[in-house]
This record gives C-alpha cells, sequence and structure tokens, in this order.
C-alpha cells in the first residue's frame, strides 16, 4: 500500500474536552470532489459536499472515554442531519453509535461548509466523502495500533472502538495517543451496504434528550461573559432607507450602555434585554420611504407576461401547437407571499475585540456569515470565529444572516459581548419571504385522451437571485432562477410537447429561499392542471399520470411512488361517506414523492384526516427520520396551502404575529399519515423537502370531488 | 424591586423592574433557558410555564404577579434521570425535530394531563395550541397519548 507521510504542522490538535487525540484529515479525500454548475445542483439534489479543501481541518476527535467528537460542517436544524451523518460515520469508524457525538463545527476548526446547509442536500452530499473520511481514520488509527503493540496490521480486528491483535487490546483513545506523525494511505475500499449496522436503521435522535429535557442548545440560549443586550431598530415599511435618528431620549434611558449610531443603523446596548428594549422604543428614526406599497401592487406585479420570459424545458412544438385558436385548455393559479415563521427569531451573541471576533448564532451559512461580519468590520476571515448553535428551525430564514453584522457592530462599540435578537414583528416584517407566484397552464388533449402539448408559465419574485449567497454576475450564467422554477418543469416525458417558462419579477420586499423553494406553488400550479385535464378526460387521475411518464430510471421511480401511495391509501377516485381522496405527484431534487390526500369539508372548513405518502430517497440512511421529516413536511405543506398568507398594507408587510398569520396547530393536523418509504436508488437523497410538493395539490383535488369547485389559489378558500 | 417565588423546588429572590415578564426573569437572571422566547405576545405558547399547576405563557405575565407562588420550567419537569411521563413519551415517540418549540409544548401537555388524565383527540385539539413551525403535530399527538397512558398505569416505575 503506498502512503503519504504528511507533516505534523497539517494537524491541529485540540486540548479541551479530555482530547486524547485530534485528526484532522479531508485535504486528500477531497481533491477530486466534484464541483457542478450551481444550476446542475438546483435541478438534482446530490450535491457535493463544498467544503474547504486546502487547509487541515478538524473531523474527528477522539476523548480519553473512548468516544468520537465528530465536528459537523452541517448544522442542525431539526431535519436529523446529526443523527444520520453519525450513523454513516459510526459505521466505517467502527464504533458504535452510543460512542458518537455531534458538535457543530466551528469555523476556526476549518471545517467549514462553503455553501450552506439547505436544500435537502446534508446528508446526499456528505454520503461517499464523509464514509471515506471515516475509513481513512479508521485505518490511520489502526494503524497506529499496529505499532504500539508491535503486530502487522493485518492481523488487527476492530469492534466498538477496541483494536484486538496478536492476543491484545488498545481502545482507540490509546492509540492515537502521543502520536504526531501520522501516515494516511490511500482511501480504503468502503464496506457492503449490507455490512452497514447503523446506516439504514431508525436510530433515535441524537439530540433527542437536549431537546426533551431543555439544554440551553440554540443561539438563543448562547451566552457570554460579562455579555450585555442589544436591540436594533428596524424598518416597519417596505423599502425603509435608514437617514439618521434622535436618541436623545434613549441616551439617559435606566441601564443603557450606550446608544450606537451607524450609516445605516442605529442601535442600544444596555444591562438587561428590557431596558435595551425599552430605550429602542424611544429612538425617533427618519427613514426614507418611497411608495405606501398596497396588496394590489404585488399581484398586478407578479403576472406572467411581466418582465422578462426564460424558457427552461423545451421538448417539440408546444409553442405552435398551443398557438391553436380551438381546444385548447388554458388556466391560472397563484400563491401568496409566505412567512417562515420559525420560532427561534433571528439573532446572534458577538464579541469583538481588538484582532478578532467570536460570534454564536443560529446560522445556514457559517462561511457567508463569517465574510459579511469580516468585510464589515474590516476583519481577515481568519480573524472571525463563528460558533454554530442549534437553529430553532431553518427553511431557509437563516441563509442570509446580517443580525450578526449588527451583533458585532454593538459589541464593538462597547468592548464587550453582547446578543442582540429580532423581536416577533421584527421577524415577520423583515422576512425574506416565500415570493408570490402566478401561474398560466396550457394544454391540448389527443382524441385518445392523452396530452398532445402542454406549456406551464410562472411568473415568481426571485428565489436564488434574491439571495446575496449568488453573486449577480453569476445570473446571466445561470439564466432563469433555478428556485423560483424548482418543480416548475414538465415532469410527463412521454407528452411529446412540452414547454417551461418562468417569468422573473423584481418585488420591492427580499424574497428568497423558503423550505422548497419554488416546489410547494410550482407543483400545486401543474398537479392541478394535471387534474382538471384528467377529469375533462374521464380517466382516472393516477392512470391519467402513469400513462405519460416516460420508461427512463427517472420515470420508473416516480411511477413506481404513484403506484405505491395509491395502493397503500386503497385509491378510490369518488366521494365515500362525505370524503374524497385528491391524487398529486412530483420529483424534486431526484426524490419521486406522491401523496393521497383524504378531505372532507366540516363547517365549511377543509378537514384533512388523512395522508398516505410514497417517497423515494434512494437509500434510507435513517427510515426513522425520514418518516419525520415526510410528517413535518407535509403538515408545513398543508400550513401553507390552506392558512398562510401575507399581505401589503400601507407600505407594511402584516400580519406580524402568530394566529393573526394563521397556520396549522394541532388540531388541524391529519391524525393519519401513513408513509410508504421506497429506495430504489443506490445512494440517499433528497428528503426535507420533496414532500412538500405534492401536498397543496392534492388537498385542492379532492375539495374538487367533494365540492365540485376548483380552486386555483392558495391559501385554499372555499369562500 | 425584590420579588421572591419558588422555582423548580428552590426558593429565589430576585430583583428586577416589577413589570418584566416572568420569562427573561427566568432566562437572563435565572438562567435557565430551556424556556423559549417566541413571539413576546403570548401567541405561540414557547415560553410556557407552570406557575402554582397552571400553564402559563411567561412572555406576557409580569413577574410581579409571581410573588409567593410555585414556578415549575422544563428543567424542573423532570430529568434524565427521573423524566416526567410526558418527557419519557416524547423520547419514545421521537419528537422533536428543531426542538425549539418542544419544552412549551411538553409543559403545556403535562398541565393537560393534570386536569384530563385520558385525552380524547378532541380534548388535545382544544387545549394543545402552541405553535410548531417543524409541525411535529403527528407525533406530538400520539406522544399525548403514551404520556397519559404512561401516567395511568400504575405498573409503571416512573408512578412508583
Amino acid at each position: 500500500m503506498s502512503k503519504k507521510k504528511i507533516s505534523r504542522r497539517k494537524f491541529i490538535v485540540r486540548g479541551a474536552l479530555g482530547t486524547a487525540g485530534t485528526l484532522a484529515i479531508g485535504t486528500y479525500l477531497f481533491r477530486n470532489s466534484i464541483r457542478r454548475s450551481i444550476a446542475g445542483m438546483a435541478n438534482t439534489a446530490d450535491t457535493p459536499y463544498m467544503g474547504n479543501t486546502k487547509t487541515p481541518i478538524i473531523w474527528f476527535e477522539t476523548t480519553a472515554e473512548n468516544n468520537i467528537i465528530f465536528h459537523c460542517p452541517k448544522v442542525e436544524m431539526g431535519q436529523g442531519t446529526f443523527t444520520g451523518l453519525a450513523q454513516i460515520a459510526a459505521d466505517e469508524l467502527e464504533v458504535s453509535i452510543q460512542q458518537m457525538q455531534v458538535i457543530h463545527a466551528a469555523t476556526a476548526t476549518g471545517n467549514i461548509d462553503s455553501f450552506s446547509t439547505g436544500g435537502s442536500t446534508s446528508v446526499s452530499g456528505l454520503w461517499q466523502p464523509l464514509r471515506e473520511l471515516a475509513a481513512t481514520m479508521r485505518e490511520m488509527i489502526k494503524g497506529e495500533a499496529a505499532k504500539k503493540l508491535g503486530v502487522n496490521i493485518t492481523t488487527l480486528s476492530v469492534r466498538d472502538g477496541i483494536i484486538s491483535g496478536g492476543g491484545k487490546t488498545l481502545s482507540y483513545a490509546e492509540a492515537v495517543k502521543d502520536v504526531t506523525d501520522w501516515e494516511i494511505p490511500n482511501t480504503p475500499v468502503l464496506k457492503n451496504l449490507k455490512d452497514y449496522k447503523f446506516i439504514g436503521k431508525p436510530i433515535p435522535r441524537i439530540d433527542l434528550k437536549d431537546k426533551v429535557f431543555g439544554a440551553p442548545i440554540f443561539g438563543m440560549d448562547a451566552t457570554m461573559p460579562g455579555m450585555l443586550f442589544g436591540a436594533v431598530v428596524r424598518p416597519s415599511s417596505i423599502g425603509a432607507k435608514y437617514i439618521d435618528s434622535d436618541t436623545s431620549e434613549a441616551e439617559n434611558m435606566p441601564g443603557v450602555v450606550k446608544v450606537v449610531k451607524e450609516k445605516d443603523f442605529v442601535g442600544v446596548v444596555a444591562k438587561s434585554r428590557m431596558e435595551a428594549e425599552n430605550a429602542k422604543k424611544t429612538i425617533q428614526v427618519n427613514w426614507d420611504i418611497e411608495k405606501a406599497w398596497q396588496t394590489k401592487d404585488i399581484e398586478d406585479m407578479i403576472k406572467v407576461g411581466n418582465g422578462e420570459p426564460i424558457v427552461i424545458q423545451k421538448e417539440g412544438k408546444a409553442k405552435s401547437i398551443l398557438e391553436d385558436d380551438e381546444g385548447i385548455i388554458t388556466q391560472e393559479y397563484t400563491s401568496p407571499i409566505g412567512a417562515h415563521a420559525q420560532i427561534e427569531p433571528n439573532g446572534a451573541v458577538a464579541s469583538v475585540e481588538e484582532n478578532k471576533a467570536t460570534i454564536m448564532m443560529s446560522t445556514q451559512v457559517i462561511n457567508f456569515s463569517r465574510k459579511e461580519v469580516a468585510d464589515r468590520l474590516g476583519f481577515d476571515e481568519e480573524q472571525v470565529n463563528i460558533i454554530p448553535t442549534y437553529l430553532g428551525g431553518g427553511f431557509g430564514r437563516r441563509l442570509h444572516t446580517p443580525n450578526a453584522i449588527q451583533a458585532a457592530i454593538l459589541s464593538r462599540a462597547v468592548g464587550k459581548p453582547v446578543k442582540c435578537f429580532f423581536d416577533r414583528k421584527e421577524e415577520f416584517q423583515n422576512d425574506t419571504f416565500r415570493p408570490p407566484t402566478h401561474h398560466v397552464l396550457k394544454a391540448k388533449l389527443k382524441s385518445d385522451g392523452s396530452i398532445e402539448a402542454i406549456e406551464h408559465n410562472v411568473s415568481s419574485g426571485d428565489v436564488m437571485f434574491g439571495s446575496p449567497l449568488v453573486p449577480k454576475i453569476a445570473f446571466s450564467i445561470i439564466g432563469a432562477d433555478v428556485g423560483a422554477w424548482r418543480g416548475g418543469m414538465i415532469q410527463y416525458g412521454k407528452i411529446p410537447n412540452y414547454r417551461a417558462i418562468s417569468w422573473r419579477v423584481k418585488l420591492p420586499f427580499a424574497t428568497s429561499w423558503w423550505r422548497s423553494l419554488g416546489l410547494l406553488a410550482n407543483t400545486f400550479a401543474i398537479e392541478s392542471f394535471l387534474d382538471e385535464l384528467a377529469i375533462k378526460t374521464g380517466k382516472d387521475p393516477v392512470q391519467f399520470r402513469l400513462d405519460q411518464i416516460q420508461d427512463d430510471e427517472r420515470g420508473h421511480r416516480l411511477k413506481e411512488v404513484i403506484k405505491a401511495a395509491s395502493n397503500k391509501a386503497n385509491w378510490k377516485d369518488g366521494v365515500t361517506n362525505d370524503r374524497a381522496m385528491g391524487f398529486a405527484a412530483s420529483t424534486d431534487a431526484n426524490t419521486p414523492c406522491a401523496h393521497v390526500a383524504e378531505v372532507s369539508i366540516e363547517n365549511n372548513q377543509i378537514k384533512i384526516h388523512k395522508v398516505t405518502c410514497a417517497i423515494d430517497p434512494g437509500i434510507a440512511v435513517n427510515p426513522d427520520q425520514v418518516r419525520a421529516q415526510c410528517e413535518g413536511s407535509i403538515i408545513m405543506g398543508i400550513s401553507a396551502s390552506i392558512y398562510e398568507r401575507m399581505y401589503v398594507e400601507d407600505g407594511q408587510l402584516r400580519p406580524v404575529i402568530y394566529g393573526p398569520y394563521r397556520m396549522a396547530l394541532m388540531k388541524h393536523a391529519p391524525k393519519d399519515i401513513d408513509v410508504v418509504i421506497l429506495e430504489n436508488a443506490d445512494a440517499p437523497g433528497a428528503v426535507g423537502e420533496p414532500p412538500m410538493g405534492p401536498i397543496g395539490a392534492a388537498v385542492a383535488n379532492a375539495v374538487f370531488r367533494l365540492t365540485g369547485k376548483r380552486l386555483r389559489s392558495l391559501p385554499l378558500e372555499l369562500s | 424591586m425584590k420579588i421572591s417565588f419558588n422555582i423548580n423546588g428552590l426558593p429565589k429572590t430576585v430583583e428586577v423592574d416589577k413589570n418584566t415578564p416572568l420569562l427573561w426573569v427566568i432566562r437572563d437572571i435565572l438562567n435557565l433557558k430551556g424556556t423559549k422566547f417566541g413571539c413576546g405576545k403570548a401567541a405561540c405558547g414557547a415560553c410556557t410555564v407552570h406557575i402554582d399547576s397552571e400553564a402559563v405563557r411567561s412572555c406576557s405575565y409580569a413577574v410581579k404577579f409571581a410573588e409567593g407562588k410555585t414556578v415549575t420550567t422544563i428543567e424542573g419537569l423532570g430529568t434524565e434521570e427521573n423524566p416526567h411521563p410526558v418527557q419519557q413519551a416524547w423520547i419514545e415517540e421521537i419528537v422533536p425535530q428543531c426542538g425549539y418549540c418542544q419544552p412549551g409544548f411538553m409543559m403545556a401537555t403535562a398541565a393537560m394531563l393534570e386536569k384530563i388524565p385520558n385525552p380524547t383527540d378532541e380534548d388535545i385539539d382544544n387545549n394543545i395550541i402552541n405553535v410548531c413551525r417543524c409541525a411535529t403535530y403527528y407525533r406530538m399527538r400520539k406522544a399525548i397519548h403514551r404520556a397519559a397512558a404512561l401516567t395511568n398505569d400504575s405498573s409503571n416505575p416512573l408512578n412508583s
């Protein structure tokens, strides 16, 4: 076996946490990682890990108790990624899952994910590299054990982090102790899937106990010694630009340490949160507000036909066929502005000293948060350490974190750590919203009832193009906003002629990533329209779909989930005992998913009794957490499809509080959710977002069967 | 002003503006971070605690009203060694996702089970009205029924 010898300086040794030895590997393994174009990534989930490939980085530490601390480059925001990745690492490390501890990698350890946690890519993206890393570390430790035991490495066996050979045993902790020069072998052959003990098993979440017993794990729970409390005045009106402010009263309020005026914001630092909030209320800000926007202004902007069209999909002659005067079926659909409404508000705890800054926060973009803070402070990125915490919900809300800048500025102004968070009204009014959409669908049917041509036009506010993560220079390369048209392509490949067109509209308020991006709205429109076409032809809507799906691998996987969902639900088209089923399906990021929703109308309200979901994420690393993501995604999708809507009134986004911003509660959630997991691919794929796709259309299609009324706007309202 | 109350079995006296929400006293002064801030308007329930066995949204409860009362937070509900049946059920059903709202839900559930030991689905719908953005409601409902069963099962070691 050829070996690469690397020098000691390529390792970072950490002394904390009872560490017996620290291994930093990764440089070699990622050298050949494939980097896809951004556009390609958005349409296929298996995004490679985008992390650092140049400098030494800490992935694993062994503790004196012979446990493994895994420094996870992806953040845990509820999706279960800590657990899934721990399972993957444990299997190749040859340790038990109980020996795995997972922490967020701080930027100072070098293990930085330069992209983000999002897009349902954490487990799929790290599937290959993490197994290679773990297997390599196992072999490195065995190599040291062989030296210490004085035996040949090939005679060693490992179980639960205990190495045996030549009649002796050595723990990983003992093997790595005092090692300074490591030999890194070529990447070992990975185990066969059937030999894994933890991958594929419903291991309980690794963070379960912390979350059940109230451990202080979130950004909002973070503290630093001598910490003060900050409050920043944030605008209520759309497009408001800070000009200046009168802070004379605030300066004399009790507990106030300092009022901080910057070119673009004003804030206050006080000894307690209450004192900071009270002082903030007295600050009079002079805002520059161009226009008092109204909901109608926004609706008039979001119209297919406004702005530049970009053809994102084209097969055959859909354009010319659908220009015919006769036999063309046309329908329009809309979706509203959606708020993230995650329960933990955005914020940060920052400590800025002369030459360095430390920030503890909930963020999905660790690297970008660091860059923004460094730029604003005039620091090099290496001078800023971001310590990520657990997220009290992500959903895309923490893919831009200017709140870290504000906390850092306040900290520098007072020379002490400062904690600064949004309040709820500020969250609702300064969100990066899911943009509203307008869809026009056209089709022409053949005499045999199949679809001859179909076209989907979607007009949307920005998603990817609204994100500071994507440089503007990339827009022309990417073409259309891949976030806005996610789920917007026609997935029925047997149709001879189809087209999809994206119309970009720049809105006056921030719109960007929201769990599943455009999938929720686009699938609602397309799958509602498919149902309308099926009814027109008199065909069963499930069979109607199956008939138009192509025979390649992607088509096969989609057909299988459609069949699995309809079989498991005992699909029947029609009303039975005042209940009707609705069906819809979609493929998102290579994961096909189909839902059957069982619905009735009670007191003029839509009541969802049961959802049967079939999903094919490929290898289900943790089937229980695949189920959990499906359950949550379905109910969050119901919430967005039936209840949620932001509106614009006199220049302000409203509502500003839960309740008026209607969301699904316990009483709205289906009492029965049946998830069928198929595994028709040889690697793990996306899970967290694909089940959001079909739920809106599945419910609307059921409502049509119950009422004869076709609801073409989200949120679905009966009257 | 000085305000005294019992929290998680311990007497505490704090000196603070009497109108400070109890939530901030619990979190920032007593350093118990399990009780969460979500909205500050008693609209989401993330800050739910027990005051004399009643579920109360502590973000909208001025600390002065806690004088002489008994407050329980998630840290006082149960421990890893001695979990409350609600916490045990939450573990068995693997309920939490992001986990941020979960202490509020568990506190609301524990208070409900004191009054309604065997809740129906309708009881749960009417009493558990907190907000969970990960939408873990499906598993929470199962966990609530399981917690009721654990509480009522006399053979359960948790009850001995």
